[in-house]
């Protein structure tokens, strides 16, 4: 699975990094951000679910959620 | 470096009578809700949600001839699209009224960046931000938590308490006050510049304009003595603040001072009373949550979804067509955020309270470029005053038969809220 933040939708609404602080973070004026765990945009394992609850929670669909790591769909 | 002279003078200006759209105060009961809707009536403010359920069934976008014309969407879809749309909406003026604002006023408003359209808003909002993260509103945590003790303290002894006037209101008075840098001894004037602001909207313009220059002349005062004495608060922050390299505009300075004021106390007052008055008449929630205080923060956001307290508004910048209506340049258009997030086409069970919700993407601090900046603090001030209520009166209900009142106008929370202790 994948993740990416669009940051031409996040409005700094933060509830991705209030429901899974470790996985997205907030920058100096609180838009969201991918953290160390996330960075390169690939969910660790067995976090899919707080993923998927963190782009369900956000009011500007700004969470983007890849099922397949894109590579697979090559 | 020379004097900073640009407070000598009050930056208030009255506007000039030629250029305010004037419209005759329309305060007579409500004859249809679909046709003739009054969000200052005392049945709105009584019933909002289920005349929001009705209008979504049968409308679903409402009108009235008062304020000079205005529309009412209840639909999730709606009020999202004119929250989006900053074409054919503008927030010139973002409470409804019985004037209009001069045109010019845009694209700056009276209180930046909330009244502000784009490109100006942006910048505008990039000042303020950084103040109101997460992580920086946390550093008022452990106050706000003291004050909340306080504040319970002061019940001792008591049986029956009005949650709004003595519990709820003044969290956020004193939060906003301390992050502004104002006397704490000021903050009973603050209630007062509230209601003027938001609940005194049938009032005469000369009686509005009055009670805002009394506001203005307080942030004033406060200013020069900032300027006097500087000090690490919001208030220096703002007349430091610079932007395209030159220091802000007077009346930018006051006006976001008044924002920052304003927008900051009867929200936050009113979604600590919602929350409240919800649990005092719902004991099995209020069990559950004094046993179980990990479920809290999700609880919070279903009081925020399902009790959410402030409704925007805009006018139309440009004719358009919205949810099969024709809206005419210059219209006042209500943005319900309450209304959207009780819509069943986007929430489940949405006319219920479900406090282990666990998939909630409500809209009550807005959507699009002007998410409600302070929504961090918000959160922030709504769970502490839940955590430090329940931890300390985990026992209570609502007093029967005693007044309870909600507010009228576009922020909607228990105004008066009796509440038996034990």
């Amino acid at each position: 699975m994948k993740v990416q933040i669009d940051s031409q939708l996040c409005q700094g609404h933060g509830r991705c990094y209030d429901l899974a602080p470790d996985l997205f973070g907030e920058d100096d004026e609180g838009y969201a951000t991918l953290t160390a765990l996330t960075a390169d945009g690939n969910v660790p394992e067995g976090r899919e679910g707080d993923i998927r609850l963190a782009a369900a929670n956000c009011p500007e669909s700004a969470v983007l959620v890849h099922e397949e790591a894109l590579n697979d769909r090559r | 470096m020379t004097v900073d002279d640009r407070f000598t003078d009050s930056p208030f200006q009255k506007a000039d009578p030629a250029e305010l759209t004037r419209f005759e105060v329309m305060d007579g009961p409500v004859s249809d809700w679909a046709t003739d809707f009054s969000h200052m009536d005392e049945q709105y403010a009584e019933n909002a949600h289920e005349i929001w359920d009705d209008l979504r069934g049968r409308c679903p976008v409402a009108h009235t001839e008062r304020f000079g014309g205005a529309w009412l969407p209840t639909r999730y879809e709606d009020v999202q699209a004119i929250a989006y749309d900053t074409e054919h909406f503008t927030s010139r003026a973002i409470i409804v009224g019985n004037y209009r604002p001069p045109l010019d006023l845009a694209p700056v408003g009276g209180v930046p960046p909330i009244s502000s359209d784009p490109p100006f808003h942006h910048d505008a909002r990039k000042l303020l931000l950084p103040a109101f993260t997460k992580a920086n509103v946390a550093k008022q945590e452990i106050t706000t938590r003291e004050f909340c003790h306080s504040l319970i303290n002061a019940f001792e002894g008591r049986d029956l308490v009005d949650a709004a006037t003595e519990y709820a209101m003044h969290i956020p008075i004193r939060v906003i006050a301390d992050m502004l840098g104002f006397p704490t001894e000021d903050t009973p004037k603050f209630k007062v510049f509230v209601e003027n602001a938001l609940e005194g909207v049938n009032r005469s313009p000369e009686e509005r304009e009055a009670s805002t220059e009394v506001l203005f002349s307080y942030l004033l005062e406060q200013v020069r003595d900032h300027i006097d004495n500087p000090r690490d608060d919001l208030t220096t922050y703002l007349i430091n603040a610079e932007l395209y390299g030159q220091k802000l505009a007077p009346n930018h300075v006051v006006g976001t001072m008044a924002l920052l004021l304003i927008a900051g106390i009867d929200t936050t007052w009113s979604a600590i009373g919602a929350s409240l008055w919800h649990l005092a008449k719902n004991p099995e929630d209020r069990k559950r949550l004094v046993e179980e205080p990990a479920l809290r923060t999700t609880a919070v956001e279903e009081f925020l979804r399902a009790y959410a307290p402030v409704t925007m508004a805009r006018l139309v910048k440009e004719d358009v067509e919205l949810g099969g209506v024709e809206m005419k340049k210059e219209d006042w258009v209500l943005l319900p955020f309450p209304a959207a997030n009780r819509d069943p086409e986007k929430f489940e069970r949405a006319d219920e309270v479900v406090i282990d919700r666990e998939v909630n993407r409500h809209a009550a601090f807005g959507l699009g470029i002007h998410r409600c900046a302070g929504s961090h603090l918000a959160r922030m001030e709504l769970r502490v005053a839940l955590d430090v209520w329940l931890d300390r009166i985990p026992e209570f209900s609502l007093a029967e038969g005693a007044p309870m009142r909600w507010s009228t106008g576009q922020i909607r929370g228990p105004r008066m809220l009796p509440i038996n202790l034990g």
